[in-house]
């Protein structure tokens, strides 16, 4: 059936995923994007900027991988396993690509933020130990009007060796440290990220604008 | 549709409004790389990135991996599909905003107007509509001679990757031969050129996501320095990806030198026509011919 405007619409369906390890059923219109369903559903994070597949701030993984939300229908989503960036925290500890965005003030208007940290995460999820060059592809399509790019690249590389140091032994924080070219940087992080008292770098102006950034 | 990132555009602007949307995207059947006796065969399903990761496409068509890391960005390469990349559309903007011009059905081509803008249009071949395709993978795939499998409702038709593609002397509504209801299934590359000498050369006004004004792909048998076959394609000059069959007759049995390349370009932009914004692209064709068949030359500094 057609809307008087030329839109089809038809009845609903039901669509059945996984939003940040949480099983979602969502009546959704068949035509309804990935982007709009996940933002009606309170998944602010997930930012509507071009919606032409141009700025990459709709950014979400689906089954780890990084796609433009705002370019896929709800429905082709059905089954799978969505991470926003609303997943990443566990409580109130963030999770290191979010400490080094914060703490190298890798974050202005924190618009394009939440879609550079899950482009950043897929790459670590596949690679613990990128190049510098890998971290600028894999960023290559989340525009930033902001930052140039040199604070949220460093960030990743300086999260990157402080999640390769925890994820598999303890005792390698200190040799990682040691060796990472942001050593200064990446030694802001206490060495549990689970009791990791908030960053002293981190002053009130940076967390406001990613509650900006995060919220709306 | 099949990833969707050509389509997308026309359904949001509401100036393709189809009443059925068929999502190949489940079709498993379509997806994946086969290693096949006489090369690959690529489901028409498999995403840019699949393509890009492949070890055997890497190691042996690096042209074809090439062009696809080129390709917009890694989100897109994620999504979008190698089918629908070589059946994608003319981003020719006049087109895609719905203005009524001679590609969608009306009776002039606005982007061939005194004023209008045209920096990307064709230089070639262009009869009416002055649209060209913007594939990154059309040029790779024609150089190394894959052939495409449609799948039609009479049945099974494989064509050379070069007469998938169409101008609009043949029909001006459409980028490719596939008729309504046709699939395209999957694209297979004969082992003849792997591991030829490659050159993939992509330009673009920014580095990363943006189409291509003009790109090259070429693959050659070199022995000793003297070129023994080669298969050269462009894209960005035409409404279709554009193979330059008198060139390679004209450089092969040649040496693999700058100034074949020169001889070359030279060949290569005959008849080209420029429109008002373009002319910039007949220079960037025979340059980029010439760096296809005779290397970059290093830059040469004095002092
Ligand atoms: C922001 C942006 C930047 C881009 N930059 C580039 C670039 O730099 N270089 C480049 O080459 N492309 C670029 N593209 C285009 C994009 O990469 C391709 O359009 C993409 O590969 C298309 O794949 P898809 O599966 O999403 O196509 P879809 O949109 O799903 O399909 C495109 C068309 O092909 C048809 N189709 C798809 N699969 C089949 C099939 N198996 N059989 C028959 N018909 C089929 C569809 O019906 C549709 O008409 C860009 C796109 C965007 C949005
Ligand atoms: S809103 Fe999706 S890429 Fe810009
Ligand atoms: S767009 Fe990147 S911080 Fe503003």
């Amino acid at each position: 059936m057609r809307r008087s405007n030329g839109v089809l619409f038809m009845k609903n369906i039901d669509l059945r995923l996984r939003v940040n390890g949480q099983a979602k059923e969502w009546s959704i219109a068949p035509g309804d994007l990935l982007l709009d369903v996940l933002r009606r559903e309170g998944y602010f994070g997930v930012k509507r900027g071009c919606e032409k597949g141009e700025c990459g701030a709709c950014t979400v993984l689906v089954n780890g991988k990084a796609i433009n939300s705002c370019l896929m229908f709800a429905a082709q989503a059905e089954g799978s396993d969505v991470l926003t960036i609303e997943g990443l925290a566990q409580g109130d500890v963030l999770h290191p690509l979010q400490e080094a965005f914060l703490d190298l003030g890798a974050v202005q208007c924190g618009f394009c933020t939440g879609g550079m940290i899950l482009s950043a995460k897929a790459l670590l999820d596949r690679n613990p130990d990128p190049t510098v060059e890998e971290v600028r592809e894999v960023m290559a399509g989340n525009y930033c009007r902001c930052t140039g790019y040199e604070k949220p690249v460093e960030a990743v590389l300086a999260a990157a060796v402080v999640a390769r140091a925890f994820v598999p032994a303890a005792s390698t924080v200190v040799s990682t440290f040691g060796a990472s070219p942001h050593n200064s940087q990446a030694g802001h992080h206490s060495a549990n990220p689970r009791s990791a008292p908030k960053s002293k770098k981190t002053d009130d102006k940076k967390r406001s604008s990613v509650l900006l950034g995060g919220q709306r | 549709m099949a990833g969707g990132l050509d389509s997308f555009d026309w359904l949001k602007d509401r100036i393709k409004r189809p009443k059925v949307l068929v999502d190949l995207s489940g079709v498993a059947e379509l997806r994946g790389i086969r290693t096949t006796d006489g090369g690959i065969e690529i489901g028409a399903l498999t995403t840019l990135t699949e393509i890009v990761k492949h070890p055997v496409i890497r190691e042996h068509y690096g042209l074809l991996a090439e062009a696809a890391e080129l390709i917009a960005s890694p989100q897109i390469r994620n999504q979008g599909t190698i089918g629908g990349n070589v059946s994608q559309d003319t981003r020719c903007w006049y087109y895609r905003s719905g203005w009524p011009c001679y590609r969608a059905g009306g009776n002039i081509c606005y982007a061939d107007t005194p004023t209008g803008r045209n920096r990307e249009h064709a230089i070639l071949h262009a009869e009416r509509c002055v649209a060209v395709n913007p594939s990154d993978s059309a040029p790779a795939l024609i150089a190394l001679d894959a052939k495409f499998v449609i799948q039609t409702s009479k049945g099974e038709r494989i064509v050379d990757a070069e007469d998938y593609f169409i101008g609009p002397d043949i029909d001006i509504t459409r980028l490719h031969i596939l008729k309504p209801g046709d699939l395209l299934t999957a694209i297979r590359i004969p082992s003849t050129w792997a591991g030829a000498r490659f050159y993939f050369e992509k330009v673009r006004d920014r580095n990363v996501w943006d189409f291509p004004l003009m790109n090259v792909a070429s693959a050659m048998h070199v022995s000793g320095d003297t070129i023994e076959g080669i298969r050269l394609a462009v894209n960005g000059a035409a409404a279709r990806p554009l193979r330059l069959k008198a060139v390679e007759d004209a450089v092969r049995g040649k040496t693999a030198t700058p100034a074949t390349g020169e001889m070359a370009g030279k060949l290569a932009v005959q008849g080209a026509v420029p429109l008002q914004f373009n002319a910039y692209k007949i220079p960037l064709m025979r340059n980029l011919v010439k760096r296809a068949i005779g290397g970059v030359e290093e830059a040469k500094w004095t002092s």
